[in-house]
């Protein structure tokens, strides 16, 4: 008796509109319960095909705003943040999450499933394909990632590089236009670094990236945004903001 | 640092490894439930269970004494049944005076005490094997598919996902007391057994709490790839002519079993 358990009606992704940004966040601010304010009149505006930096010290508030692009945080925001010209609210947040690859920085957390392959196909499995097309989608995305059969492999036996990049897979299988990542870089040995490096630059998808790692930021992102505490500080081209020595001491940055 | 000892065999691909889990979680169930039903001192049927079990422990191509060896964990539970010694009634064969109360072990209630322990010893056994011939995932997906409720099933699969996590979660907190456990040239060190309890309950709570906050981005990261409170599965599994023959096997086997535990003693 196979049982195959899938919704009605697959969410395709709508076209872009030409020309508008894939995210646009237009004076966001935010506040968690206990009172602590984590985003102070917060906009950017990210187009398609730019790779994306957010630096900036802890605490800057640079989680809280990509848990907004997903709609996991401010979903009674009134349209501050909108995802592919579509403003975050229930009806739209099927639709926004699959199109906002969301990968947190502890692939712990990330990967919930007993196995790789559950794992990946989490998300096209809730987009609500058919089983053909997610057992494609996963193929295809570990692929994507350079991890083509792991898919029966145990999560907790990998190596946090490999955890890693299969974090990155499981919202690849997803088909995202933009994929957000949560420092993507901590924790990994150079050779691990350098590999996951190689994997963002191949990637030919929108990112917006946090990160501490500003050798990385120099070598990949030709935009960078700077956040502290809430505000961002600074948004442009990246060699120009990292000849400004002034502004990233002010900031707890180094210049690589 | 991992802490993977837990699932050493279940790799294997014997002709048991290979068979439909539906099967095997059926067969343990089916052969815990008859293992209970054997009457009291049913000596022959219990050997017959347990020649079964080995039988099987040597069609999955592991040690033959690979359940027995890590069965003996359940023998503390066992204890629990130690009452039926004293209060069935029966021909006393032990007796002694525990302050104003006589205390006696009953032939009938031996009897039943060493058939409890035995039939928990192969049951538990049953058990073991189950989870060493068969992976935890797939164990979910049989689970699933014999009705018992999702959100069971889903606790189970996150508990199996992070017992891992949290069990290294722990070794480092051990470690990092260890590391800094430094003790004097005189005297003993540590404290009193006081304080070390309240060292140990800090570092239980601390667990909970880091849990808790896990279980938080957990579900954050669920919720950003669109979960929506139903947990789908793809499943790959199909019932083969060859599971349904072992499946028939292995329940006649265990119905035999059960006919020679009820046959008059000639």
């Amino acid at each position: 008796m196979p049982v195959f358990h899938h919704r009605a009606d697959p969410i395709i992704a709508s076209p872009l509109p030409a020309g508008a940004p894939v995210i646009a966040v237009h004076g966001l601010s935010f506040a968690y319960s206990d009172g602590h304010v984590a985003l102070h009149e917060v906009s950017i505006d990210i187009h398609a095909q730019e790779k994306v930096a957010l630096v900036g010290p802890n605490g800057a508030g640079k989680s809280t705003l990509m848990l907004h692009l997903n709609g996991i945080l401010g979903q009674h925001d009134n349209g501050r943040v909108q995802v592919s010209g579509m403003p975050i609210n229930r009806a739209n947040l099927p639709h926004i999450r699959a199109k906002v690859g969301l990968v947190f920085q502890n692939p712990d957390d990330q990967l919930f499933s007993p196995t790789v392959f559950e794992d990946v196909a989490f998300g096209p499995l809730h987009m609500g394909f058919a089983e053909p097309d997610v057992r494609a989608r996963v193929e295809r995305a570990l692929g994507q990632v350079g991890m083509e059969g792991f898919g029966e492999r145990l999560s907790h036996h990998l190596s946090i590089g490999q955890k890693k990049r299969i974090a990155i897979a499981t919202v690849l299988s997803m088909d995202p236009e933009i994929l957000v990542l949560d420092e993507p870089s901590a924790g990994l040995d150079p050779r691990a670094r350098r590999s996951l490096i190689n994997l963002l630059r191949q990637l030919p998808i929108t990112m917006l990236v946090s990160t501490h790692d500003m050798l990385m930021v120099r070598e990949l992102f030709p935009r960078m945004i700077i956040m502290d505490e809430g505000h961002v500080v600074a948004d442009g081209p990246t060699p120009a903001l990292m000849s400004d020595a002034a502004l990233l001491e002010a900031h707890g940055l180094e210049m690589p | 640092m991992h802490a993977n000892t837990f699932d050493r065999f279940e790799h294997r691909h014997s002709l048991i490894h290979r068979l439909d889990p539906r099967v095997k979680t059926v067969i343990t169930l089916l052969f815990i439930v008859a293992n209970v039903l054997l009457p009291d001192g049913a000596w022959l049927a219990f050997l017959a269970a347990w020649a079964f079990l080995l039988l099987l422990t040597v069609l999955a191509d592991l040690p033959l004494f690979y359940a027995a060896k890590r069965s003996f964990i359940v023998l503390p539970f066992t204890l629990a049944a130690i009452t039926v010694m004293f209060t069935l009634p029966g021909q006393p064969l032990l007796s002694w005076q525990m302050g104003s109360r006589q205390m006696m072990i009953t032939d009938a209630g031996l009897l039943r005490f060493v058939s409890i322990v035995i039939r928990s010893w192969l049951s538990i056994q049953m058990a073991i094997l189950l989870t060493a011939v068969t992976q935890l995932p797939d164990l979910l997906h049989a689970l699933q598919h014999l009705r018992v409720p999702r959100i069971l099933v889903a606790i189970i699969s996150f508990m199996y996902r992070y017992l891992f996590v949290l069990a290294d979660e722990a070794m480092r907190l051990l470690r990092a007391r260890e590391a800094r456990s430094a003790r004097g040239w005189a005297g003993k060190s540590g404290g009193t057994i006081w304080w070390r309890a309240r060292v140990a309950g800090h570092m239980v709570g601390q667990l909970m709490l880091r849990s808790l906050e896990r279980s938080d981005r957990v579900y954050n990261a669920m919720l950003a790839r669109g979960y929506d409170g139903r947990l789908l599965t793809l499943n790959p599994h199909r019932m083969q002519p060859g599971d349904w023959l072992a499946g028939v096997l292995a329940a006649a086997v265990i119905a035999g079993i059960q006919l020679l535990g009820r046959l008059p003693p000639i």
